[in-house]
């Protein structure tokens, strides 16, 4: 052994002075935060995390045990940055340090926030978001099942408002709503509500509401992890998702059926007011009442109508009796009647008969006595007027005597005839050579006449001088 | 009240005063023959009282929900802390 200055260094075994460290780091570093960025991140089959957190300088290996892992607020991935909580140790063996996460939270809001809509983007590509995949919420939900704290206002304002607006049957599945675990136990939850059969020991709900009040974006997370969200997309009841307040989004707003801005929004969608309902339910009986009776009495009008414009057949009836009465009566008095005037025709007639017979029979006398009158006169009238006849006649005989041309005869004259006896009182009809007589007082002398008449006023007056010279 | 058809008693009560509200539309209508309006009444008049049966399951009763061990779920009467 030398005494130098040197030696008086003490001289530690590598175990020793790797234990001295270790205990150093140990002691001095039982509780650190440290912020940085997740690489290299590897999930052993033993189930415990093994990563490093880095900035642009240095490189911190990381490991989290399994019964940590399970419990981490958020799940760890490759650039993700976070703040992780735990202790620093040594590896003595590798000569190497490394820190045991216990908790790790996601570092700063802008991180957040990116990692927030790098999962929207990957979950919407996955289609969880399908608005073809919301369900429509029930109208009158009968069981009404709540993820929410089993603690707190929340739970109290959707059971008021339930109150208020249509008391319901709540099933009230009690999560941690943040921290470690949250997220696993909502989806558990509504994992396990979905999975209730219909008419089991435990009713299955027909809608769900998962709500949380207000926090900022670390205390929402819970509802941004992936197992939550597909949990909810999973889901065969309709669910209302109401975490946060009005301007907080989470993902599993998203894959919800409904999302509500408040837990006490939540239970308003969830229900209709059953007073609304029940003075609908009054107003729409009363207009059944209504239509049904207005409706047989108006019926009953229009069949009254029709009935009012039916001739009644007794009307009719009457009305025909009534007619037929008064032909019998008619026809009783018409024989009658008949024979009254046809006797007052026949004495009317016999009357004018017998003044007729009367009339004729005064006639006759009066014809009679007249004939007999003029019967009496008839012989003396007769004898009177033969006697005028007589005398009459004698005066004619003697007027026609006297104006006899045999009186001209008498005193010279003499009567031309031509053969036929007609009397020639002319020239004419007296041509040469014919044979004419004449008559004269006692007799009818032959004559011919001689020559050829030149003029015949001339020859007449010749021919009756010849004539006379013959 | 006459027995609640089965066809009725199914009903939600959102279908029964849909089917209520049609009812009552065609009878104001006032073109039903006289016994399909009759008909229509009396079943109206049932869709209403399975209606009015619904508003009056107005019970509000709150449980909660444990898990048993081997993840069976039950039920615990629940009044949340206030």
């Amino acid at each position: 052994m030398t005494d130098t200055p040197a030696s008086n260094v003490p001289e530690f075994s590598v175990s020793e002075i790797s234990g001295a460290l270790r205990r150093t780091v140990e002691e001095t570093f039982s509780l650190v935060r440290v912020r940085g960025e997740i690489s290299g991140f590897k999930r052993h089959s033993s189930g415990h995390l093994y990563f490093a957190l880095k900035d642009a300088e240095a490189v911190l290996d990381a490991v989290c045990w399994r019964g940590q892992a399970g419990r981490l607020a958020c799940v760890p991935e490759d650039g993700l940055e976070v703040i992780a909580t735990g202790r620093l140790t040594i590896y003595p063996g590798r000569s190497k340090y490394q820190m045991v996460v216990e908790r790790m939270e996601i570092a700063g809001k802008g991180a957040l926030l990116k990692l927030l809509e790098d999962r929207r983007k990957k979950l919407t590509a996955e289609g969880l978001f399908d608005p073809a995949r919301k369900r429509p919420l029930p109208f009158l939900p009968t069981v009404i099942g709540v993820i929410t704290s089993p603690t707190g206002a929340v739970i109290r304002d959707i059971l008021h408002r339930l109150a208020e607006r249509f008391p319901r049957r709540v099933l009230l599945w009690p999560v941690a709503v943040q921290g470690e675990g949250a997220a696993e136990q909502i989806a558990a939850a509504i994992t396990g509500f979905d999975a209730l059969a219909p008419g089991g020991a435990v009713p299955r709900p027909d809608l769900l509401i998962v709500a949380r009040g207000g926090g900022s974006i670390e205390d929402l997370w819970a509802f941004n992890e992936e197992v939550v969200v597909r949990a909810a997309a999973a889901c065969r009841i309709p669910l209302i998702s109401a975490v946060g307040h009005e301007t907080d989004t989470t993902l599993i707003d998203f894959a919800a059926d409904l999302r509500a801005p408040t837990p006490t929004a939540a239970a308003e969608k969830a229900v209709p007011v059953r007073a609304d309902l029940l003075a609908q339910l009054a107003e729409t009986g009363g207009r059944l009442t209504g239509a049904a009776t207005r409706g047989l009495s108006l019926r009953r009008e229009r069949l009254d109508g029709l009935a009012r414009a039916l001739p009644s057949p007794r009307a009719a009836i009457e009305d025909r009796a009534r007619r037929l009465d008064e032909r019998a009566e008619r026809l009783r008095l018409a024989l009658p009647t008949l024979l009254l005037r046809r006797r007052a025709e026949v004495d009317r007639l016999a009357h004018a008969l017998a003044r007729a017979v009367a009339t004729a029979k005064a006639r006759l006398e009066r014809d009679r006595l007249r004939l007999t009158q003029t019967g009496e006169r008839l012989k003396p009238a007769v004898v009177r007027c033969l006697a005028e006849h007589g005398r009459t006649l004698d005066t004619q005989a003697k007027l026609l005597e006297s104006l006899s041309y045999k009186r001209v005869l008498d005193r010279g004259f003499a009567v031309l005839r031509g053969e036929d006896g007609t009397v020639v009182s002319s020239t004419h009809g007296a041509e040469p050579g014919q044979a004419l007589s004449v008559e004269v007082k006692d007799g009818r002398i032959a004559v011919r006449v001689e020559g050829t008449p030149r003029k015949p006023a001339g020859k007449a007056r010749t021919d009756q001088r010849q004539a006379d010279l013959f | 009240m006459a027995e609640l058809p089965a066809d009725i008693a199914a009903l939600s009560f959102e279908d029964a005063l849909g089917e209520l509200d049609r009812i009552v539309r065609a009878l104001e209508g006032g073109a039903t023959k006289l016994d399909d309006a009759i008909k229509a009444y009396e079943r109206g008049a049932l869709l209403r009282g399975h209606c009015e049966a619904k508003l009056k399951e107005a019970e509000a009763r709150v449980e909660r929900i444990v898990l048993g061990t081997g993840g069976t779920v039950g039920l615990e009467p629940a009044l949340p802390s206030q």
